[in-house]
């Protein structure tokens, strides 16, 4: 087996830079497509997603009505053109795996019982990739699904960690992922404080498990406060409106 | 005068704790009310409230709606209401109790395409909306510019007791016509339609504070004394 990358060096910091515990930059923007009934754009790092909800509308084809609720199609593609090596524009084996998770990591969240006999969809659209777009896309989908209006019990938020050279680190990014040896997808919903996504991969102790899992939560909520200003922005102003008084 | 509390709010956000009447767009967690959509939240005497900022159009019972024949069968029209359900309009609603497919046209009334005016008769989780055109104002508009909005903006577009929909009738000259699915029909001169289609948009895309009216006024230009 050929050494592993040394992916931590001397000074404690990683390949880019950063701290073992730090985020990559993240921004995101609400409301980006005009014929989305909602959209989020979020850049996570080198990842640069969009995500687009459309509905509730009428389900085609009829037989896959669910008479009680909405039904929630969820769909995670890469762009052909995301990844360095031209992907193949079919979806893979993993998109389709990545979009079954998403989907039961937003369902959760969504009053779906209040839209009975309709359909909700849900693009998510990796426009360029890098580590953690499964995370990075359900931020996004969150985002534009109370953009469109739809019944939410909160928002839903997600962040990964993992192991690179025997430490957890927060926010693998793709070569992390790859050289590294462990990696913990985990989405939440922040203020319900239940997650909704937990997945893993690599071999962790007792200990490591624990503090992954934690740190993962803890950035969860860091990114939370990231999405409440994207809609504090769209919706807001960007400001806190004053109480006022009324009769 | 008793305080009325508001709060911008986004989904799984806290609006207040205790006990208290709430509204649509809140679920009840253990004693605190929570907000499910985007939105402006009022904690007042009335209870809780949650005015949504975004959403769609979903049909309630006693709704007047402005929505388009999409389709005609035996037993009546089929209108699109700006919704993810049709609304049905039956034949016998509007012929009477004694239509029959045999002898009545459905197609003298309302062809597919027209736009009409209806009021939500029913609606419940598992039957598509039932549509009835009995009363004042109700059935087919013949001319006028329809305009699209978010169904979430149409209370500020009819105003208090319809006065900002009053206001810009008077001030362009124009009917205008508001669907509480977010559907507007403006009739009139030209020149009073174009004015009026504009302050329509305004009112859908601005996120817009108290003065409101102010705003309108301003926009129409003149004397701020014919409105009210």
């Amino acid at each position: 087996m050929p050494e592993p990358k040394k992916l931590i060096g001397e000074d404690g910091r990683r390949l880019d830079g950063r701290r073992w515990d730090e985020l990559r930059p993240i921004s995101l923007e609400v409301g980006v497509l005009k014929n989305a009934d909602g959209s989020a754009y979020i850049n996570w790092g080198k990842n640069k997603i969009m995500a687009a909800v459309y509905g509730p509308k009428e389900v085609h084809p009829k037989h896959q009505v669910l008479p009680d609720r909405a039904l929630l199609r969820t769909r995670y593609h890469m762009a052909p053109f995301s990844v360095d090596e031209r992907k193949n524009p079919a979806p893979s084996r993993r998109e389709i795996e990545i979009s079954k998770v998403i989907r039961e990591a937003l369902v959760p969240a969504v009053l779906v019982e209040d839209y009975p006999r309709t359909a909700i969809e849900v693009w998510v659209e990796v426009l360029q990739s890098d580590g953690g777009s499964r995370v990075a896309g359900i931020t996004a989908a969150s985002l534009a699904l109370a953009d469109a209006g739809i019944n939410m019990r909160d928002l839903v938020v997600g962040c990964s960690c993992g192991i690179i050279d025997s430490t957890v680190v927060a926010d693998l990014d793709d070569t992390e992922d790859k050289e590294g040896s462990g990696d913990m997808p985990v989405a939440i919903m922040p203020n319900l404080n239940q997650v909704t996504l937990l997945q893993v991969d690599g071999i962790y102790t007792r200990e490591n498990f624990q503090k992954a899992f934690e740190l993962a939560i803890a950035k969860g909520r860091e990114v939370y406060s990231m999405q409440r200003d994207a809609l504090a922005k769209r919706f807001f102003s960007g400001e806190p409106q004053p109480m006022e008084e009324s009769a | 005068m008793p305080m009325v509390q508001r709060k911008q709010v986004i989904p799984g956000d806290v609006i207040a704790t205790g006990n208290h009447r709430y509204g649509s767009y809140i679920e009840k967690r253990g004693d605190e009310y929570v907000a499910l959509r985007i939105g402006l939240a009022e904690v007042g005497p009335d209870g809780v409230k949650l005015n949504p900022l975004t959403g769609p159009y979903l049909p309630r019972a006693e709704d007047q709606v402005i929505g388009k024949v999409v389709d005609i069968n035996g037993f009546g029209w089929v209108v699109d209401i700006n919704s993810c359900f049709d609304g049905f309009l039956p034949a016998s609603f509007v012929f009477g109790r004694e239509f029959s497919p045999a002898t009545h046209d459905l197609s003298s009334k309302f062809k597919v395409g027209d736009v009409i005016g209806a009021r939500i008769e029913s609606f419940d989780r598992s039957r598509d909306p039932q549509l009835s055109i009995r009363g004042e104002g109700y059935g087919k508009f013949p001319e006028g510019e329809i305009i699209k909005m978010s169904p979430t903006k149409v209370p500020r577009l009819i105003g208090r007791r319809g006065a900002m929909v009053n206001f810009i009738s008077e001030r362009t000259g124009c009917d205008v016509k508001v669907g509480q699915n977010g559907v507007v029909v403006i009739v009139g001169p030209p020149e009073g339609m174009a004015k009026a289609t504009a302050v329509v948009k305004m009112i859908d895309q601005g996120t817009h504070g108290a003065d409101l009216m102010g705003k309108v006024e301003e926009y129409l230009g003149g004397s701020s004394v014919a409105g009210a």
